[in-house]
């Protein structure tokens, strides 16, 4: 008995496991919160383009001799604006746009990073995370985008609310629609920007879009589902760090799997039912899922 | 009407032309919105009552003439059903909520918040489906909710875009009974419809639109034959029924369209 508590207390007593862990739950948790945001106003394709785009500027920002944080952020902050400018002027063709961008910014990276070698992070641990080389810095990094991104949404729920719901009340209503958007992209690039390294570029787009599904499948109440969100994500980072470490894994990937596992159960438990409260989830502006049958008035 | 035109109006749109870049969707038109009016625009699809409503929104500006809002005027909008996601996760209080501005940095409504939402939706007769996830109301009840978020501003205004488009006979006639009764309590409202018969006969006032302002008035000179058939672009017949008109599609009239209804 002993033994098994053992081995599995065994990682614990590594300092770079730990780190690894704290960097998980945190970057679970950050993705799972800003994603219902994100996969209730149909953006979910931004964060993946977002996270590809950012991987570009973490492959120059060493070569450039600039700080990869510094770099990487810029760079991601610039991409965000840049989609978010593009999303508002042309609904049509952004995809297109966004697509073109981000993909030719990710194939940059590659290029840089497989010809100048590693001067920065290794290649594969920010293609699928990695649980190895969290440093304090990273901690940090982490730590302060989280309780940034809990203090905006605080301050600013009930505008950023309406504005998901119902843009064009919003705007008429008072609500600055269009700096609501610009925070959530500043919001999501910075988070992308800080998870990248444990997550990977490639997978982060999952964790942005699984934890807030799961939520929407358990809740109908929008409060809630920031809270459970939240929370599986947390969960979530936490257990696929320990995988990853104890399957040799990279971590993004044992993350990605632990989260769809938790959909499956709760898919199973929920049934259909559950599934079907996500329509229209990511697909705001698609009319054929926000349309509707008006139901008949009840006797 | 002497009454109240006597006030200053709050909204004043005068020689107002838009485009969308193509053609003029508005051309020349000059209108007001004077406190206590009902008004609806009407006109088939195409017509520009949906632009014009932007304009007296403030979500469109004019490419020429101006249009003047009395300042500090609030407006509330009542957008068409299917313009949200249902499945979206609020209850319906959370949704009226949305539109009252927050005054401290607490999400969470404060029970004096609550109390006022309580009373809008007590005032719309939806008060038991507070708690309730917005998908489980019905096409009426939704309506209401919608009237309840704009309603917890307060506004002086209440712009509604086609509120009874796609929604059974007993919510079209719940929503107008609603919609007089506020507008007794001294609420300005313009809404647009393309319906004749069932909206805008029962208006005290409408605006007939087809690009241009074709006619204004009640409902007795507006919804006449060489009105109805510039706007609509089709002859139909009016009847009076109870001392309103009612508007027949005289199909028989046109054989082409006779052939293709067979």
């Amino acid at each position: 008995m002993n033994g098994i508590v053992e081995t599995l207390l065994d990682p614990f007593q590594y300092q770079f496991f730990v780190k690894g862990l704290v960097a998980a739950v945190l970057a679970g948790a950050l993705c799972g919160l800003i994603g219902v945001f994100i996969t209730l106003r149909g953006m979910s394709y931004i964060g993946h383009g977002l996270s590809h785009a950012i991987f570009g500027g973490y492959a120059a920002a060493p070569l450039l001799g600039i700080p990869i944080v510094l770099g990487a952020g810029l760079w991601g902050l610039a991409s965000a604006l840049a989609i978010n400018a593009v999303t508002r002027r042309h609904r049509i063709g952004a995809d297109a746009a966004i697509g073109v961008v981000t993909t030719a910014s990710f194939a940059l990276g590659v290029a840089l990073l497989t010809k100048f070698g590693n001067k920065g992070p290794a290649f594969d641990s920010l293609l699928f995370g990695s649980i190895n080389g969290v440093a304090l810095g990273d901690l940090y990094l982490l730590g302060g985008v989280f309780i940034g991104t809990v203090v905006v949404f605080t301050v600013l729920y009930r505008q950023l609310l309406f504005s998901t719901f119902d843009p064009d009340v919003a705007r008429v209503s008072g609500v600055n629609v269009g700096f609501m958007d610009t925070i959530l992209m500043i919001v999501l690039s910075m988070s992308i920007l800080a998870t990248l390294s444990i997550i990977g570029v490639t997978l982060v787009a999952a964790t942005l879009v699984i934890p807030p599904v799961i939520a929407r499948m358990i809740t109908d109440s929008f409060a809630r589902m920031l809270w459970l969100a939240t929370s599986i994500g947390l969960a979530c980072g936490a257990v696929g760090m320990y995988l990853s470490y104890q399957l040799e894994i990279p971590s993004g990937t044992t993350i990605v799997l632990t989260n769809a596992a938790v959909f499956l159960v709760v898919l199973l438990v929920k049934g259909a039912r559950g599934l079907r409260s996500t329509a229209g989830m990511d697909e705001h502006t698609d009319a054929s899922v926000t349309s509707f049958e008006v139901p008949a008035v009840r006797a | 009407m002497t009454a109240v035109s006597a006030t200053p109006p709050l909204i004043d749109v005068s020689h107002v032309s838009f485009g969308y870049g193509g053609p003029a969707v508005l051309a020349d038109v000059s209108c007001t919105v004077v406190p206590g009016q009902f008004t609806g625009i009407v006109g088939p699809s195409g017509s520009g009552k949906t632009t014009l409503l932007k304009l007296l929104l403030g979500t469109q500006k004019p490419q020429h003439g101006q249009v003047r809002r009395a300042a500090g005027m609030a407006v509330s909008y009542v957008p068409q059903l299917e313009t949200v996601n249902w499945n979206f996760p609020v209850t319906v209080e959370d949704c009226v909520l949305m539109s009252r501005k927050a005054r401290t940095w607490n999400p969470r409504p404060s029970k004096a918040e609550r109390s006022e939402v309580a009373e809008v939706l007590e005032r719309l007769g939806i008060a038991d489906l507070g708690h309730r996830h917005i998908r489980e109301l019905s096409g009426g009840q939704q309506q209401r909710m919608f009237l309840a978020r704009a309603l917890v501003r307060r506004p002086q205004l209440l712009l509604l875009d086609e509120p009874t488009s796609g929604v059974d006979v007993q919510t079209r006639h719940e929503v107008l009974h609603l919609l007089d009764d506020l507008n007794r309590d001294g609420l300005a409202i313009v809404l647009t419809t393309h319906d004749l018969n069932g909206m805008a006969a029962h208006l005290p006032h409408l605006i007939a639109l087809s690009r241009r302002i074709i006619a204004s008035g009640p409902p007795e000179e507006v919804i006449v034959p060489g009105v109805v058939e510039q706007v609509f672009g089709a002859r139909m017949e009016i009847l009076q029924h109870l001392g309103m008109p009612v508007v027949v599609d005289s199909m028989d009239d046109d054989p082409a369209r006779r052939a293709s209804a067979s």
